[in-house]
């Protein structure tokens, strides 16, 4: 800290828990390293499904699964309330009629609020 | 800071803290954690505006861009108040009721203190075992320990002290030393015991150093057993309370006694307790007698425990004048750690110490948790002041301590039950008390003990400005202090 300057032990341990703070969230980390590290984002871009991306001609038809794949999973494993319906509060049965997503993903909607 | 990004209408108000002075800096004891910090100009700054009121976010980041701070850097100064909880908003967190967690129900033993025996050859008038106020009812029961009871004491705390590398046995009575005896087979048995084991284990007696043969001497000193003498000064105050049971005084007795300890017992640290009361509160003069003339490592006093009615208990105005004789050994105490000497007023030292490391503390002290008084017929206690008293026994070395008495009185004398003390900053140092002042003068040895409340806060705030100037101008010496604290 720059304006509180530690003088007991009490006080070190709150300037250090403070100073942990500071730095960039790491994943896979218990201790914080002195050294510089790989920036490992954490959440769902660890779990390597098809990103929000587009096939080699720059549309969405040759993707290896449906982008409504990627929104299905956003909703399932993550919690992103503005980009996909809201699993946990607003929209809990939004993916209901969605057993497979491979094979029942035309059933995912538009969510209307 | 990780802290939300705080909304512009926050208001902010101070957080729980005293604020103290040293050395020409400004600095911040805060209750909830027990830390201590030095602030910058504009950390005070900010405090300072806090205490005429609550501010918004806005209103005191535009106040710090007007004394010169950059608007990040304001926002900063902010982050760090805010994450110290040295300023707390309702809006952004509910700041929760900081109280320390009660310790866990196996929570290991360290130390006992065995009451060798009951027995007494002074009649020491302000007594808490004998005197007016005693809550001991040793009739009937053994008056000196046994061999039995004394190994079973020692098998006892190491069997409910495991993972410490280290325990602590005190002997005390009574008079202790009208046991010597026991206390020489005490010290053998355990020393074995704990080779076995590859354990440590360090003793210290408590005495009146009126039985303090050459024989004596040179077994404390050999197994480097720490010495306290019980003694209230020189001859006219020594001899006004600290009587032989004809009423004579003690002191001519004792003191060629206690030159040959100090001589030759150079092991350990020999520290001389002081009880103060009414016409014994020459503190200054007790302490020049006993550190200077006698030779005493430290000397630390205390005001008598009374319920407030005996005639030897000290009046307001008494205490005001033993406050500021402390006040005059304590600015003493910073003029010898500023020169980085040891000064041997043991009242500040054992502040200092609490304070090096922001103690914040569930119960004013370890008895019940760490610590243990054994009475002479076996029963457990809470301390040695418990000893003999039957309504606060917490069970017997041979059958273990019963954990419900035990948790009824630890939930008592938790800092969270005392009312009192959760609007006052010294309590994570005092906790409320001495358990057994309190029971003496409220009946309950969860009360907080009141009428000690502003000395208390002045005399820690004392120790707070002397701890702040250390850290200014001689912070090596705090260093040193805290490792020779480790050791001791």
């Amino acid at each position: 800290m720059k304006h509180l300057r530690p003088i007991n032990q009490k006080a070190e341990r709150i300037d250090q828990a403070a100073s942990m703070t500071q730095e960039d969230v790491v994943a896979l980390q218990q201790q914080p390293d002195p050294k510089p590290k790989p920036h490992i984002p954490m959440g769902c871009t660890l779990s390597f499904s098809p990103g929000w991306e587009v096939d080699a001609g720059g549309g969405t038809a040759g993707l290896c699964q449906p982008v409504e794949r990627d929104i299905y999973d956003c909703y399932v494993t993550c919690f992103w309330p503005v980009q996909v319906a809201d699993h946990v509060n607003y929209s809990p049965d939004w993916a209901s009629n969605c057993a497979i997503a491979t094979k029942d993903w035309r059933k995912l909607d538009l969510v209307f609020p | 800071m990780t802290n939300m990004t705080p909304m512009a209408a926050t208001r902010y108000r101070r957080g729980e803290l005293h604020e103290f002075q040293a050395a020409d800096h400004d600095f911040i004891y805060l209750v909830a954690a027990g830390a201590i910090f030095a602030l910058d100009a504009g950390a005070s700054a900010v405090l300072r505006r806090l205490g005429e009121g609550e501010m918004s976010h806005t209103e005191l980041v535009a106040a710090l861009v007007d004394h010169g701070y950059a608007s990040a850097d304001a926002e900063e100064l902010i982050g760090e108040l805010r994450y110290v909880r040295g300023i707390v908003s309702d809006t952004v967190t509910p700041v929760p009721a900081a109280a320390p967690a009660g310790p866990p129900a196996d929570f290991p033993l360290q130390a006992l203190v065995l009451n060798i025996t009951n027995q007494c050859n002074l009649a020491c008038t302000y007594c808490y075992e004998f005197g007016a106020d005693k809550i001991a009812t040793p009739q009937g029961k053994p008056k000196y320990m046994t061999l039995e009871t004394a190994t079973a004491s020692v098998d006892f705390l190491l069997a409910q002290s495991a993972g410490r590398q280290a325990v602590h046995i005190t002997f005390f009575g009574g008079e202790t030393l009208m046991n010597f005896k026991l206390l020489r087979q005490v010290v053998g048995y355990a020393r074995e015991q704990v080779a076995m084991q590859g354990r440590a284990i360090g003793f210290s007696l408590t005495t009146n150093a009126t039985l303090l043969s050459d024989e004596i001497i040179d077994f404390l000193a050999e197994n480097e057993i720490g010495v306290t003498v019980s003694m209230d000064g020189p001859p006219d105050l020594q001899d006004k309370r600290r009587v032989d049971k004809k009423g004579r005084g003690t002191y001519a007795v004792i003191e060629p006694r206690l030159r040959k300890l100090i001589a030759r017992h150079r092991t350990r640290a020999i520290t001389a307790r002081v009880t103060l009361t009414d016409g014994v509160t020459d503190v200054v003069r007790i302490y020049r007698h006993l550190k200077d003339d006698l030779g005493f490592d430290e000397v630390g006093f205390a005001p008598v425990t009374s319920n407030g009615e005996q005639a030897y208990a000290i009046d307001d105005s008494g205490m005001d004048g033993v406050l500021a004789q402390f006040h005059a050994l304590a600015d003493e105490w910073l003029e010898y750690a500023l020169r980085g000497e040891r000064h041997g007023f043991s009242n500040v030292s054992e502040t200092i110490g609490e304070l090096i490391q922001g103690v914040n503390k569930s119960h004013p002290c370890g008895a019940g948790l760490g610590l243990l008084g054994v009475s002479p017929s076996g029963d457990l206690s809470p301390c040695h002041r418990f000893t003999d008293a039957d309504t606060h026994s917490l069970g017997h070395v041979s059958s273990g301590v019963d954990s419900e008495k035990r948790n009824d009185f630890l939930a008592r004398g938790h800092v969270s039950a005392k009312y009192e003390c959760q609007t006052c900053w010294a309590r994570p140092l005092c906790a409320g008390g001495c358990h057994h002042e309190a029971f003496v003068r409220y009946g309950d040895t969860g009360h907080a003990n009141l009428h000690y409340c502003d000395w208390i806060r002045q005399w820690t705030d004392t120790c707070l400005r002397i701890y702040g100037a250390v850290s200014a101008l001689n912070p090596q010496f705090l260093e040193r202090f805290a490792e020779r604290k480790a050791l001791s």
